[in-house]
């Protein structure tokens, strides 16, 4: 089995530790795995991608254009930035709470948020929307939304790896005392 | 051998490590940050790992113990190599005894860069052999490899990945600790005839460092990363092929594969180039796509093969037109430019266009001190004829609005000196160069005693967060720690500027806003070269104390907070300010600025 997966959000949003998480989960079936992602100047609140390239040895850490099989996005319009990388017939999750730049912020820029997820309905067939203002009042924070967003994709079939794959990444990964937190996150569905 | 998943950075520590490296230094850049780190980390504690001032001296340590023996590493971006470069032109004369590889990662984009240089053209200027590695695994293997070339030939080499395999991640096989070869050095041996460059040596060394490219370009050809990949034929009349490197010969994989109709020629040493290699593969071809990131080193190297080997191949690429000629290369270009080359077809147009995205350029992270340095200057020179100058950090951000305080950004320590200039065309104009801690002790202390020496009229502005924030948070001689976390005595600035003769050094907590401003408008009106240090922690090493809160009752609406300081915290919700808690860190600036006293609560460090 071979798939590639693009997170996006934006810097801050915790998209690296989302993709370091799938990666271990893919590692521990004795996947092959390249990744890419951004770091650097964009981490400062710009638009912030990562590649994964589950079952390929061969060939490029970037995914190319109508070849991605799943979206994960922590934001929207990050997602609608990142969709012509999407196959046809693959799969998006997206988390449906905007992070306003300041360049909108200060009127430089538009963000219409309804016509951008009205776009991403319109587009894509196999769409999952996160909650993610219940999930945050429910889990009491903001900070577990990759893990949130992880197991709607894992719920979504199209990540290729189950719960049990990715909380063992978990376990492995993230300190003993968020465990908690990130396994109900995990099981968050709304 | 274990497995192990890395990114490209650490890979390359990592195979430094198995080659035995004894030294390694460097100056932190994006993309080539991670090296080093990994080297301290990862490294046995008698490899002697620093952080050097700028990448001239890293390359100039490294000489030192290259030159007794050991095997040495330099790490640094590609406008890092310009610093470096006095050193190493004159070193590529003078060569090593150990080996010695200097890894310069290029950035085809530019995605964090001031400039697309190309270390290859470089390489080629200099003399000096470069190795160019194509994925996370051909990189850990190549720095080993590269290691023994140099110690064979006495010659510094540049191993240059490019941010896709700087910043990839791959499960690779690695050595175990045990497998890790052990390199003896025997210490420095005086030998005037041999380490002190005089117009004689150089002469003899010229022509030598000429003939052994000359040869190398043999060895190269044999050389099995320089490859020759068979097509399948079938692409019609023309006989046609591919020459391509580093990371755009994974998407020309990714666009060929699974049918692979052309043979690809893939450049692993573009200099000296593998002329052998390209004859055998021009050979029998009509025409030769070139795919390639940055200068068109591969292209001109087989327009000049063809010509001296009299071959009739049309040698397509950036100089034709075929590709771009700026920019990084992505699945998607190389796939138009292949299916445009081997079939003559216009790829089909792009489909319609989303709907308008918001921009997000990167911005100051909330609680940034650098805003509210920003925030006192300009609040305190209003109404004057002003320019600021910037400077390579995070401290360039300051020129998004609404802040607009950097007028001109150039490289490391350009500011101080672009003030000066400006100052000596228009007295009447109040100077400002802003520089970061880091970049000061790399590049602004000869600035300053330049406009204290040459009686500039300027405000030096020393934005002292304690750390080199926009790489990731490098010690540096200011901090008092290593990069191995030792406590070493610090290097003070204010005693540094002291000891050039500025007598106005003022040191102050940005937070403190109504001091802040009052500082800048006292400094500046001084006569002749004078200082503000605004000194307070980078806000992604410190814990925020408490968050602010807006009170919706007080709060006017007036966007005060919101226009002025652009901080990604603040944002407007039902007509009021709103202070979203998960990026806040209570600094404190907008309760210093705003009119109604509506926000409360912050708790500044």
């Amino acid at each position: 089995m071979s798939k590639d997966i693009i997170l996006c959000g934006v810097g801050g949003q915790g998209t690296i530790l989302a993709s370091k998480l799938i990666a271990a989960a893919a590692m521990k079936k004795g996947m092959p795995i390249k990744t890419a992602e951004t770091i650097g100047m964009a981490q400062r609140g710009g638009s912030v991608f990562s590649h994964l390239r589950l079952g390929k040895s061969e060939g490029s850490p970037l995914i190319g254009k109508k070849r991605a099989d799943l979206i994960i996005a922590f934001e929207p319009a990050e997602a609608v930035r990142q969709l012509p990388f999407l196959k046809d017939g693959g799969s998006v999750v997206v988390s449906n709470h905007p992070i306003l730049p300041v360049s909108a912020m200060i009127g430089d820029s538009v963000y219409d948020v309804p016509g951008i997820m009205a776009y991403l309905r319109a587009k894509v067939a196999d769409l999952a929307v996160v909650d993610s203002d219940a999930a945050a009042r429910e889990l009491g924070s903001m900070k577990v939304l990759n893990v949130v967003l992880l197991g709607a994709a894992v719920r979504s079939g199209a990540l290729g790896l189950s719960k049990q794959d990715i909380l063992a990444a978990i376990h492995e990964r993230v300190p003993e005392r968020f465990h908690k937190l990130n396994e109900k996150a995990l099981a968050f569905a709304r | 051998m274990h497995s192990e998943f890395l990114m490209g950075n650490e890979a390359i520590a990592l195979g430094a490590l198995a080659a035995g490296v004894n030294l390694a230094a460097g100056y932190p850049g994006t993309p080539s940050t991670e090296i080093l780190e990994t080297i301290a980390k990862r490294g046995a504690a008698d490899i002697h790992v620093e952080w050097s001032i700028n990448e001239k001296a890293g390359l100039e340590v490294a000489a030192g113990a290259a030159y007794s023996g050991a095997r040495t590493l330099v790490t640094m971006k590609q406008v890092g190599l310009n610093v470096a470069a006095d050193p190493l032109m004159s070193l590529a004369y003078i060569g090593v005894k150990g080996g010695m590889v200097i890894v310069v990662a290029d950035d085809p984009g530019p995605i964090s860069s001031q400039t697309e240089q190309d270390t290859r053209t470089f390489a080629m200027f200099s003399k000096v052999p470069v190795f160019d590695p194509s994925t996370v695994a051909e990189a850990y293997v190549m720095v080993q490899e590269a290691f023994a070339f140099s110690e064979k030939y006495h010659t510094p080499v540049f191993l240059r990945p490019t941010t896709r395999i700087d910043h990839a991640y791959e499960a690779i096989e690695v050595k175990d600790e045990a497998e890790y070869e052990k390199h003896a050095y025997e210490g420095f041996v005086k030998d005037a005839s041999k380490w002190v460059i005089f117009p004689k040596l150089s002469l003899r060394s010229h022509a030598a460092i000429e003939a052994r490219n000359e040869e190398l370009s043999q060895v190269l050809s044999a050389y099995p990363r320089n490859k020759i990949l068979p097509g399948t034929g079938g692409m019609g009349k023309l006989r046609k092929g591919i020459a391509t490197h580093g990371v755009s010969s994974m998407y020309t994989h990714d666009n060929l594969a699974p049918d692979n109709r052309v043979p690809v020629l893939h450049v692993a040493t573009p200099f000296p180039f593998p002329e052998e290699l390209a004859v055998k593969f021009l050979q029998g071809l009509d025409e030769v796509l070139c795919i390639e990131e940055l200068d068109p080193v591969i292209e001109r190297a087989l327009l000049t093969v063809c010509g001296k080997h009299h071959l009739p191949v049309v040698i397509r690429g950036k100089l034709t037109g075929d590709m771009q000629t700026a920019g990084e290369n992505t699945v998607e270009s190389v796939g138009r430019a292949i299916q445009a080359f081997l079939d003559r077809e216009q790829p089909v147009a792009e489909e319609a266009a989303a709907p308008a995205l918001p921009v997000r350029p990167p911005v100051l992270c909330a609680g940034c001190p650098h805003r509210a340095s920003f925030v006192a200057v300009k609040e305190a020179m209003r109404g004057q004829k002003t320019i600021y100058c910037g400077d390579i950090g995070c401290y360039t951000l300051g020129n998004a609005a609404p802040l607009d305080m950097c007028d001109t950004c150039l490289c490391m320590g350009a500011g101080i000196n672009i003030a000066q200039g400006v100052y000596h065309m228009d007295t009447q104009t109040k100077c400002f160069a802003f520089v970061g801690d880091s970049t000061f002790f790399a590049a602004g202390i000869t600035g300053t005693v330049n406009a204290f020496y040459n009686q500039a009229d300027m405000t030096l502005v020393v934005l002292d967060n304690s750390t080199t924030a926009m790489t990731g948070h490098q010690p540096h001689p200011g901090t008092g720690r290593t990069i191995r976390g030792d406590a070493v005595p610090a290097v003070s600035i204010e005693k540094v500027l002291r000891a050039i003769g500025l007598t106005v050094v003022e040191t102050v907590n940005p937070f403190d806003h109504a001091e802040a401003v009052a500082t800048v408008k006292h400094v500046a009106a001084e006569p002749g070269v004078k200082a503000i240090i605004f000194k307070s922690p980078c806000v992604m090493l410190a814990k925020p104390a408490a968050h602010a809160k807006v009170n919706a009752e007080t709060c006017i609406g007036c966007q005060k907070c919101i226009r002025s300081l652009g901080c990604p915290a603040l944002v407007m919700q039902e007509g009021k300010a709103f202070i979203d808690e998960t990026l806040c860190t209570g600094c404190t600036l907008c309760e210093s600025i705003c009119p109604v006293g509506a926000i409360a609560g912050g708790e500044k460090l």
